[in-house]
Formats: structure tokens, sequence, C-alpha cells
């Protein structure tokens, strides 16, 4: 596995722990389908949200919420449309989140969490 | 936290408002948006802004910054907003102190590595900013010694976006962390136009009266011609219009260049204003205000826009209100389009001009001495004395008559300038010539017979009284001594109109003289000088 997707699927574990450290609940991880994947589904009081994590050794290259395109959050909105399709019953309420994870394996990750952002 | 304000100055024409510049934080994916009518270049603000703070280590936030402009209905343009947009951003992010750039204003473009350029129209939004109640404004470090010239304003310079977070609390290190400072360059050097633009260098206008001399020639350079300097005294000391005509080479140019030179100094009112042109036409003012009046000679072909004034959507000052003040002069006017000349009926009639233009409409002060100068005929040559004239007659009277006749009617004094004998240059040798020292002695010593005089009026000089003021009691002249403008009148020689420029040129040349009021012979020579060509 190339290095970056190793740091990523890293990032996307810690990402997981934070949500789960946070009361939500994690019910789907690296769902795939023909237009591409949604990073994370989680629960909390009754509101889906669909996370998409991004994973940065370091803010050198800017910081990794600015990597996240609207194009790439349009994406993210279709995807999550096809994911409650599938669901029964048809969750209430969903959100689409993303979470920024600066740091590399072994030491201790900075993680920051942005609600509803598309 | 999150949302932060401070303020800065948008210049319309020579009026000056209060921008409030807004800044909001949110919980969102990094982004930046300005709103509040900004123009394409005050737009590219937010590429300059978010480079300069991260270059000049004090990086903006990474969430979503919305910056907005307002009065969010009036359009606004330009660079001189990088300098609060980039501290209002800094405040709302918590980087700098809110309560700090709240009531300062702010003025400055931003380089891309944090350096602060300067700005042209400096001193007029200085001085806006001082009417608007402002205590404190931050201005680049090269526009230092203009803002500085508005008193009762803390004049705050810096010359790095770093230095100005700094100023206003930010935990930086005063030069650790910048790309700039990495390549050895000094970040406290302000970039300068002068060096690249080719304006004159800043010490240029510091002795200012020594250099007008220089420039524009003392009056004593004048051979022969006394009765032209003499008039030239007396366009001076009432401010009248003057038009002279006469032979290529007789020495109109060089007349019409020393008149400037006899001007008095500018009062403090008048220097101030015409400061402010000067430093919105990008002019640079050498750190102290204008003493002198200016002086502006636009080639015959200028455009109406170029001379008085214009542009879509900075609307900038035209000749007319560079020369308030002081003295417009224009040369071959014949050549000149006759549209453009119409052009200047209004201003020199209400002293100002009004530019309307789709988005902003803008005053600027006209309060100019016209200068005018014309050959008698396309060859030149008509009425000199052993040359000949080729031209035909439709043709001379079409030259002189494209100077219409609402513009003539405008002008007190009209001269005829006739090329100088060798007799005449004999004579000059032996004589003593007045220099301009002596002329702006004279006329400074009339002007202020004549604002004593007119103190009680709201005029100034004599030119800018009104006909029906002069001609009612107590100024009313007697009988003897208005006798032969009387007759004149009544022959059809002059107009009404053309009456009442001979009583004010008879009131400037009795000022002159030091007489209480005008006599006989100050009325037989304003008679001379109004009908002289």
């Amino acid at each position: 596995m190339a290095q970056k997707d190793e740091l990523g699927r890293w990032g996307e574990g810690i990402a997981a722990e934070f949500l789960e450290d946070g009361g939500y609940s994690v019910i789907q991880r690296n769902w795939r389908s023909p237009l591409g994947e949604i990073d994370i589904v989680a629960i909390k009081d009754g509101c889906t949200a669909f996370v998409e994590v991004k994973t940065r050794s370091s803010t050198r290259y800017g910081h990794p919420f600015e990597a996240i395109s609207t194009h790439k959050l349009a994406r993210l909105r279709r995807l999550a449309q096809s994911w409650c399709r599938q669901q029964d019953p048809h969750p209430d309420r969903i959100r689409i989140d993303a979470i920024a994870v600066v740091g590399t394996p072994g030491n201790v990750p900075k993680v920051e969490h942005l609600m509803g952002v598309f | 936290m999150s949302v932060a304000r401070t303020r800065s100055i948008a210049l319309n024409g020579l009026d000056g408002y209060l921008v409030e510049v807004e800044a909001d934080v949110s919980q969102n994916l990094p982004g930046f948006v300005i709103i509040g009518l900004p123009d394409a270049s005050l737009a590219e603000a937010k590429e300059r802004v978010r480079l300069a703070a991260s270059n000049s280590g004090c990086p903006l936030t990474d969430r979503k910054l919305t910056v907005n402009l307002s009065p969010a209905s009036v359009p606004k343009q330009g660079s001189g907003f990088d300098l609060a947009i980039a501290m209002a951003g800094l405040a709302a992010a918590g980087s700098v102190s809110a309560q700090s750039v709240r009531d300062v204003v702010h003025l400055g473009e931003l380089r891309l590595d944090g350096r602060i350029r300067p700005l042209s129209g400096v001193l007029p939004a200085v001085v806006a900013a001082r009417r608007a109640g402002v205590h404190t404004v931050m201005v680049p470090l090269a526009n230092k010694s203009e803002a500085e010239l508005v008193p009762d304003v803390r004049v705050v310079t810096v010359s790095t976006l770093r230095e100005a977070a700094i100023w206003h609390g930010g935990k930086y290190d005063s030069c650790a962390g910048s790309v700039a400072s990495d390549d050895g360059e000094d970040l406290t050097t302000p970039v300068s136009y002068e060096a690249s633009e080719g304006v004159p260098a800043k010490d240029g206008g510091r002795n200012q009266t020594h250099i007008d001399a220089d420039v524009h020639g003392d009056l004593s350079d004048v051979v022969g011609n006394s009765e032209a300097v003499e008039a030239l005294i007396v366009a001076a000391a009432g401010s009248h219009n003057l038009m002279m005509v006469g032979p290529p080479g007789a020495g109109k140019t060089m007349l019409a260049s020393r008149l400037v030179g006899i001007l008095p100094d500018l009062d403090e009112e008048q220097s101030l204003e015409s400061s402010c042109i000067q430093s919105l036409a990008g002019g640079d003012l050498g750190g102290r205000l204008r003493q002198r009046p200016p002086f502006e000679s636009p080639h015959h072909s200028i455009s109406s826009a170029a001379l008085i004034g214009g542009g879509s959507s900075i609307i900038r000052p035209g000749a007319v209100a560079r020369a308030s003040n002081g003295v417009l002069f224009i040369d071959e006017v014949p050549e000149m389009s006759s549209a453009v000349l119409d052009a200047l009926r209004q201003p020199i009639e209400s002293g100002q001009v009004v530019i309307q233009r789709a988005r902003a409409t803008a005053v600027f002060p006209a309060r100019f001495q016209l200068v005018i100068a014309a050959n008698p005929c396309p060859c030149g040559n008509y009425g000199v004395g052993g040359a000949e004239c080729t031209c035909p007659p439709a043709a001379r009277r079409r030259y002189l008559g494209k100077v219409s006749g609402p513009i003539r009617d405008r002008i007190d004094i009209h001269l005829a300038v006739n090329r100088i004998t060798s007799a005449q240059l004999r004579i000059a040798d032996d004589t003593p010539r007045m220099t301009t020292q002596d002329a702006r002695l004279r006329v400074a010593t009339a002007r202020n017979r004549a604002a004593d005089r007119l103190s009680d009026t709201p005029w100034n000089t004599n030119a800018q009284v009104p006909g029906t003021w002069l001609r009612d009691r107590p100024q009313r002249l007697d009988l003897a001594a208005t006798d032969i403008a009387d007759r004149a009148l009544e022959r059809g020689l002059i107009t009404m109109r053309g009456y009442d420029r001979v009583l004010r040129l008879s009131w400037t040349l009795c000022d002159l003289s030091g007489a209480d009021r005008p006599q006989r012979e100050h009325v037989s020579q304003a008679l001379y000088l109004r009908r002289g060509a």
C-alpha cells in the first residue's frame, strides 16, 4: 500500500475513535458505491452524519480542510443520498461533516471536526 | 471573538467616507469571501491578504472568513482596503486585539510578502477620517509625512503586516518567521513608487518656492513688453482671466509661465485643498503642504475628460481641478476642440466641477485663473509690421472665432503681445526690469487691500465680485470717473457685461496703485485692458 493510503487509513481510524469518544456510534466505515466512497457514517441524537476524513502529516502544504473542495462535497451528498435509499427506515436527519487529522502514526494527532459543512 | 470590525476610508473625488470592515470566522471549511460591492481590484484582495498574512507569519484562520464592507450598497474600489481586511480577519480569529483594531482607520495595500505599499490620496483620506471623528489612523510608512500633515490625528506608520499585527497586540516575534526576511531583504524599507514609476524623488518638493522660480522662470527674463508685464500683474492682483493674442515668438508662453510666480502663497484652506488634489492625482507632496499655486498647461489636444476630470469607477481630477487655486494655461487655443474649450464655461462660472457617472458623483474645486494664448491668424503674421500674412480673411476670422463668445466674455483682460523691436531691446538693456519677487510683493499688497475691502462680503478677489454689487451704493463710482466707460457703453463699444468687467479691473488697478477709489485714469486703463486685443 502506498504511504499516503496508509496514512489515510490510519487517519480514518483516529477519526472514528474521536467520534466514538464524542458520543457518536459509528455504523459504517468505507462504504463504497459506483459513485465513490463514504469514509464514516455515524449517528448521534438521531442525526446521521456522513463524515469526510482528511489526513495530512503536517500543514506544510496547507490545512487538510483546504483539500475538501465543493466538488468533493457535492459527490459526498449524492453518496449520502444513495446510502439513505438502501436503509429501512430512512434516516430522519442527515448532515455532512468533515474531520481533519494532522499527524503521523505513533504521535498524538491533532483532530478537528466541522459539522454541517455543506 | 468570531466577529470583529475595523474601519477604512473610501474616496469619492475629494470626499472620503468611513467604510466599516467587518470580518466573521465561522466553523466551516476554509474559505474567504468579500461582500459589499467590491470591484475587481478589491475582490482580488482576498488572495493578496491571505498570502500576505501567511507569508508574514501571522496566517488568517483555517475556517471560513467572511468580510463585509459596509455601507454594503455603495460600490467600493481599489486596493487600499487590504490592511483593514487583514486586521479585521486577524481580530475575528482572535490573533490580534479586536478592541484595538475597532477604532483605528487602516489604509494600505499589501504585497504578497506582507509588506505594505503606499497609496495615492492618503491626505484626503486622513482629512476625511479626522472629519469623521477618528483619532488614530494606520498608514503605510512611505505615506507617513503626507498623513502627518493633518493636525489632531494620531498617525501610526507600519511597513509590514506583521508590524501592524504586533501593534494591535498580536503575539508574534518581531522579525522571525517571514519568507521575505529569509532572502535577506530589509522588511522595514517601504516599497516606493518613486523609484519604479518615475515620479520625482521624495525631496523634490521640499523647497518649492525655489523650484517654482527655476521651473517657471523669473519675470525679469521678459525683455521689453513692459505693458504685457503690467497687464500680467493686474491679472494676478485681481485674479482676472487673461487672453493673449500675438504672433509666434512674441513671448506669450513666456509671460504665461511667469504668472504663477507672481501669485501670492496659498492660504491655509487653499493649501490643504490643492495638496489633497495633488495627492489624489498621484503626485508626491514631499512631506509638506503645497504653498505655491499650481500651474497647469495642458496640450491643446486634451480631451474633455482629461480637462474636466472623469473615469468610470474611480473618478479622477482633471486639469481644471489640478489648476484650482492656481493658473490654467492653454496655449494655441484656436487649435483646441471648441467643444472641449466650451466645457470650461461652467467651471469658470461656478468655481467647481461636478462629474456624474453611473456609479457615483464627484465634486472637485475649479477656482482657477484662466490664461489662454493664440496667434492672430493661422500663419501667425497678421498685424506684424514687415511680415506678410498669407491667410484669406475668412480663415483669419474663423481662426480666432474658435474661441466662442461665451468664453471671451469670461475673460477680463485681452492683451495684444507684440514682437519686440531692436530699439526696445536696446532700451530694455538700460532700464531695470521687474523681478518676480518685486511683482509678487505688489500683487500681495493689492490683494490684501482688496481682501480688506471685501471682508464683509463672500468674495476675496476683484474678479469674483458681481457687477450689480459694484454698481450699487456705496461702491458706485462718480460720473467723473466712469465717464469714459459710460461713453463706450453708449456707443456700443462694450456691452453691459463688459462694463462690469471694466469696473472690476478698475478696482484692481486702484488697489495696485494704492488709491482709495478708482479714478478716471484707472477706468480708462481698465477699458484699454478690456479691449486691448
